[in-house]
């Protein structure tokens, strides 16, 4: 990877995927600057917005949906990512999921979820700060511009995929939010429906699921709440509305759905953590050279090949990320 | 070969169908999931990953098709069904099958045959991988050895050697024991209580102890202790 000096915090292909989705989106040159601090509106031939998901074209008004949201095709500002991998299938993407809330089975989640209604939904930003938050969507749409990230995700299980998501650093919620000086620590907490959410009415993981996150790691512009992907608002399967995109960890940090993002001076108890801590450490950071206990990270299959690559460190963000973990044995902090 | 019981069942279809139905059916039973893959990928239709819908289906189905290949002697032994001893030969052989290609799919398309990187990735740090492959590997000298005229010239070794199948019903299990998430062990260890099951109940005097009792509730029906080796009359302890 091209070496970038630390403090040249965005990626230049974040940057440059930016720009040419926002032309993508129908957004012109010249009110760029105008749509990286306010929501783009976009007039009603080229509103794509009708065709959006109904339950939030309802909950929310077709227009108040962000122009990196309303598209009516999947859609992304290009075809790989900055290694020249291909973006998986929106179809792929959607129907290949973990979220242990709806089933264990990957392939059968896009069904069990199509029950769950995330409209409307809060956010709720508590515990050491100076100024908690309670966000509506379309409170978050107009306060931080969405965005595409191309970012790789690579799951513990040894799998992977190029996914287009949308959504802001969640490092401009914290800001907002005015971190108080002893927080160290950042909980984020999935909803809790076992109504709609049939895998919270069995005990295989200890509900509702929690992850965490270092303020540092929260902090880097990498971190990102997704809110979309493909151009379209998140898919229940996907953890919609609003859910947590790190892409130099494995996936189960990227938690879903999330309701409660809360500020803490110690260390947060995280799910799968808790479920087995010998398999699944507090950090999980995407690393060839630390095996699983029951097997090797070493090497992935992407989603769509056949055969293996060989995983890369930090999922291939070391040059953004590696100085976050300067002098720590990442071994023993798994 | 077990499954061909001789009388005169051949000489009308119905007494065809009550001397081989059961052996039909149930062979037939085990290969549909078989053919339903096979139905799958010619339709294009193994799912987003097709590595990972093969990898399922075929462990899976191996392992149940091996427990109830396991659960045949019993069966004869302590119920006194006696037509179950006819399907244990092909259900291990479909055992086998199931596990071949669960093998072929993971060192063909989910390794690409790259086989420095299995080595290297599956074989030295995946405990359950070398579990599986090396009950894979005990079952092919008892698929070799199935045939009756093998049954013959091994005599009463022929009897030692299929005892290797218990070794693999437990590493098997153990594979997939070892290669489950915390939150997803329930199946395999339903598995592994069954397959202790199936071998507890061979325990010589936990089989006459269940024999005992069996007779005593159901009515004297005694258990016709019998296998496959007809040709070569050797005493049986109904393994």
């Amino acid at each position: 990877m091209v070496k970038i000096a630390p403090a040249e915090i965005t990626p230049e292909h974040v940057f440059l995927n930016r720009r040419q989705f926002m032309a993508a989106a129908g957004v012109t040159a010249g009110s760029l600057a105008l749509a990286a601090c306010s929501p783009a509106t976009l007039s009603s031939t080229s509103a794509p917005a009708a065709n959006a998901e109904p339950a939030l074209t309802t909950a929310l008004g077709a227009e108040k949906l962000p122009a990196a949201l309303a598209f009516a095709q999947p859609t992304a500002s290009t075809s790989q990512d900055e290694l020249g991998d291909p973006l998986n299938q929106f179809q792929e993407i959607t129907n290949y999921n973990n979220f242990y809330e709806f089933s264990t089975n990957k392939e059968a989640v896009a069904s069990e979820a199509a029950g769950f209604n995330p409209y409307p939904w809060q956010v709720q930003v508590t515990g050491l700060v100076n100024n908690p938050l309670v966000l509506d969507l379309d409170d978050i749409y107009k306060r931080y511009t969405q965005e595409e990230r191309i970012y790789r995700l690579r799951c513990v299980e040894a799998w992977s995929m190029v996914i287009p998501w949308v959504g802001f650093p969640i490092s401009a919620l914290l800001k907002d939010a005015d971190p108080k000086s002893e927080a160290q620590y950042v909980k984020f907490v999935t909803v809790y429906r076992p109504d709609e959410m049939r895998g919270q009415r069995s005990s295989i993981l200890k509900w509702p699921y929690q992850e965490g996150l270092r303020l540092d790691e929260a902090m880097h512009p990498l971190a990102i709440l997704g809110t979309g992907m493909y151009g379209k608002p998140l898919t229940n399967q996907q953890g919609a509305p609003i859910r947590l995109v790190v892409p130099w960890k494995y996936g189960f940090k990227s938690i879903k759905s999330v309701v409660t993002i809360e500020l803490t001076d110690s260390i947060p108890a995280t799910t799968w953590n808790n479920a087995a801590p010998n398999e699944y450490g507090f950090y999980a950071n995407v690393n060839p050279e630390v095996n699983h206990p029951r097997w090797s990270q070493a090497s992935e299959r992407r989603i769509g090949e056949s055969g293996r690559r060989n995983t890369l460190m930090f999922n291939g963000y070391a040059d953004e990320v590696a100085s976050l973990y300067a002098g720590m044995d990442l071994s023993g902090n798994f | 070969m077990s499954g061909r019981i001789r009388s005169d069942g051949r000489s009308s279809p119905v007494g065809y169908l009550r001397e081989h139905g059961f052996w039909w059916a149930v062979t037939l039973g085990a290969l549909t999931p078989l053919a339903w893959l096979g139905w799958r990928a010619a339709n294009g239709d193994l799912g987003v990953d097709p590595v990972n819908t093969i990898n399922n289906l075929s462990g899976r189905t191996a392992m149940i098709v091996l427990l109830l290949s396991l659960a045949c002697t019993p069966l004869n032994t302590i119920f006194g069904f006696r037509k179950a001893l006819t399907v244990r030969k092909s259900l291990g052989l479909i055992a086998l099958v199931y596990a071949s290609l669960h093998l072929i799919n993971f060192v063909g398309l989910d390794y690409g045959f790259d086989f420095g990187l299995i080595f290297q990735d599956a074989v030295l740090n995946k405990p359950y991988i070398l579990a599986g492959s090396t009950a894979l590997l005990l079952l092919i000298p008892l698929a070799i050895t199935s045939t009756r005229g093998w049954m013959k010239r091994l005599g009463r070794n022929w009897k030692r050697l299929h005892r290797l199948v218990y070794a693999a019903g437990v590493l098997v299990v153990l594979h997939f024991l070892w290669q489950a998430k915390a939150a997803e062990r329930e199946e395999p260890l339903i598995y592994a209580g069954v397959l202790a099951l199936l071998l507890i109940v061979r325990i010589p005097s936990v089989r006459r102890w269940l024999v005992t009792h069996r007779t005593r509730l159901v009515g004297p029906k005694p258990p016709r202790v019998q296998t496959m080796q007809r040709a070569k009359p050797v005493k049986q302890s109904g393994d």
